[in-house]
């Protein structure tokens, strides 16, 4: 198009080029450190300070009581968002682990901002604290940040989310494959150990998907050998394709005795689906304990769900976290058991 | 092209396959999925597929109009969310669904209009504009639920997904009307015409005095209005309204059009084609349930089903 673009116009462009020129004088000078942030000077006063009265808060101590030990074990956790309860009852579970084993936690929020969170490690790390704990918002965006604290001899954890890269000591999750397990085992107990099973599937390649699957599918081979799964189908978490999905499934199939869905928006897409073709005697069983399914186990139209303990996988992180600055020898991949929520014991 | 072909005598198989190619290969694979499985060609079955593809359907009637301009509209996915969620509420807040409704189509419509003004009078790509609009309404219907999803509509509202009309559900007679209006705009009105004129040669278009600014407005706020609609039934067929509703919705629509094919540089393509299309991406999806074809290659088989049938026609060309 020949037409002028008119909000690209001459002299937009040189006042670009000498906003350009100037952003890379001004880093220029950071990187040799002629100008210093003002904040940062604040915030290294502010450490500093901090720190000394600290340690002279310690040394008081240790020389009332006169322990060996010179300071208490500081831990920073890093949370993705404490705007979101399974968080939230992540960090008291962590804190109440950190008052009983006796270490110092300090909590961050990284309010789902990667630059955000970035700042507060970089914060963790200026403050040496012993050992950081994140809980990433994005398993790339951290990465940086995880090397960081590499770089200056600091053991990381990751909680819930993995990181991508760096060095982490040790990552502490839910156990899909137990959850996966426990809902083969409910299934296939509520069938009798006989019947026809469908498997709604999460977005294939996510972990999740594959965990909660792998451990659904080996149980339902081992123990219950008469139970047939008839179909296996992706739905990709999502409720309205989860709908249309067990459409097809359920005049594909004329008969369906149970349904697992890997997690609790596909579930109630199902029965959705179930109820609108009017079939009944179907047992479905969902994932991840949400308020929608708790409130269907209620009614009776969800038999199970499975639930994500997030106060103790925040005890599990701080006591592995103590496990490492007490140089034992931690594993990798640190599971936290899952929970099965039917109407017996259901909140 | 077609006449100057047909002088050739023995060239019209050829332009019988390129203009009802792709209604060939949409009985061919209906023919191989009844074969392969009895339950298929069942009436149960039939108005599942066109229940499924409903809602498809009117977005890529809209994405279709977009289409024959030569532009193309990536934010029907997003923006049938954000309709969503936010009739969803007002249901919620107990406003007469009337209203409700209107409110969440005119969002739509008026959501369409700025990407529409973006593209018409201030000049933007329309991939760039309507990937804009994109994941702000994504961004906005997320932030209005605080990410989650509104739940439990007054069950009066559940007519306009799974009600019926006699034996025909709801969802299928709207999509019908949607795809009989907009055959008849294309077709029988001066509107049509310069849309036809539009995409084919923008320059000559504007030369000869057609005003293609108001012509691009509106075949956007046209799409952004008909995925609101989509949106009313898809929330009506799942009682519920999730901010995370629609995405990836643009590719099926896309795919449809451009399967049915209309030409994305624009002035060549109709709505018949586009229903073709909707109908074969639904009978695929309906298929690859009913074979029960593994999750990791589902993706292969759509994509390799869809090329096939494409090729199918774009060979002989």
């Amino acid at each position: 198009m020949t037409k002028r673009r008119w909000y690209w116009g001459e002299s937009g462009r040189k006042d670009a080029q000498i906003f350009r020129k100037e952003m890379i004088k001004m880093k220029n000078e950071v990187l040799e450190g002629k100008i210093v942030r003002k904040g940062v000077i604040k915030m290294k006063k502010f450490v500093i300070i901090a720190l000394s009265l600290v340690m002279l808060a310690s040394l008081g101590t240790s020389c009332a009581k006169t322990t060996p030990t010179a300071k208490k074990p500081t831990l920073g956790l890093v949370i993705s968002t404490l705007n979101n309860p399974f968080f939230v009852t992540l960090r008291d579970g962590a804190q109440k682990e950190a008052e009983t084993s006796g270490v110092t936690l300090i909590v961050m929020d990284s309010q789902n901002d990667p630059a955000k969170e970035a700042s507060n490690i970089e914060d963790l790390i200026s403050r040496k604290v012993d050992a950081i704990l994140i809980n990433p918002t994005d398993s790339d965006a951290v990465v940086p940040s995880v090397k960081k604290a590499n770089d200056a001899n600091i053991p990381v954890l990751t909680i819930d989310r993995a990181a991508n890269g760096g060095v982490v000591v040790s990552h502490i999750a839910s156990d899909n494959v137990a959850g996966g397990k426990m809902a083969a085992e409910f299934l296939g107990k509520a069938l009798h150990g006989k019947g026809k099973v469908v498997e709604l599937q999460g977005i294939p390649g996510t972990s999740a998907a594959r965990d909660r699957g792998t451990g659904f599918d080996t149980t339902m081979a081992q123990e219950f050998p008469d139970i047939q799964i008839i179909a296996r189908q992706p739905a990709d978490f999502d409720r309205a394709k989860a709908l249309s999905v067990f459409e097809n499934i359920l005049t594909a199939q004329p008969k369906i005795d149970g349904v697992f869905a890997q997690n609790d928006e596909m579930v109630l897409g199902a029965i959705q689906a179930a109820e609108a073709a009017k079939r009944t005697g179907i047992i479905f069983v969902g994932y991840d304990a949400i308020d929608d399914a708790i409130k269907a186990i209620k009614e009776g139209k969800l038999a199970a769900t499975i639930q994500q303990q997030p106060a103790l996988m925040g005890k599990l992180a701080v006591e592995t976290a103590v496990d490492v600055l007490n140089g034992k020898t931690v594993d990798k991949f640190i599971p936290v058991p899952v929970k099965l929520i039917t109407k017996e014991n259901v909140p | 092209m077609i006449s100057t072909a047909s002088l050739q005598g023995g060239a019209n198989w050829k332009i019988l396959l390129r203009k009802y190619g792709i209604v060939v290969s949409f009985f061919l694979l209906c023919l191989a999925l009844s074969l392969a499985s009895d339950r298929f060609l069942t009436w149960t079955n039939i108005l599942n597929v066109l229940r499924q593809s409903s809602i498809n359907g009117i977005i890529a009637v809209g994405m279709t109009f977009v289409i024959l301009t030569a532009g193309i509209d990536l934010s029907v996915g997003s923006v049938l969310a954000l309709t969503a969620v936010v009739t969803a509420s007002l249901l919620q807040r107990n406003l007469p669904i009337s209203l409700a409704i209107i409110t969440g189509l005119a969002l739509g419509a008026a959501l369409g209009s700025v990407s529409g003004l973006l593209v018409s009078y201030l000049h933007l790509f329309p991939f760039i504009a309507t990937l804009g609009l994109m994941t702000i309404c994504r961004g906005l219907a997320l932030t209005y639920t605080g990410g989650m999803p509104i739940t439990t509509l007054p069950s009066s509202f559940d007519f306009i997904g799974a009600g019926s009309l006699g034996p025909i559900p709801i969802p299928i007679v709207i999509a019908a009307f949607v795809f009989l209006a907009g055959h008849f705009v294309l077709t029988h009105t001066n509107l049509g015409l310069r849309i036809y004129a539009l995409g084919d040669n923008p320059v000559a278009a504007r030369l000869s005095g057609i005003p293609v600014n108001k012509v691009i407005l509106f075949v956007y706020a046209l799409s952004g209005f008909l995925s609101a609609l989509a949106g009313m039934i898809l929330i009506g067929r799942l009682d519920s309204a999730a901010p995370t509703l629609g995405s990836g919705y643009e590719f099926d629509a896309i795919a449809a059009v451009v399967v049915g094919g209309t030409n994305l540089t624009g002035g060549e393509g109709n709505l018949f084609g586009t229903l073709i299309g909707v109908l074969f991406i639904g009978v695929l999806d309906n298929g690859l349930n009913f074979l029960n074809v593994s999750a990791l290659w589902e993706g292969v088989v759509k994509g390799l089903v869809i090329a096939f049938a494409l090729l199918m026609y774009r060979l002989v060309k």
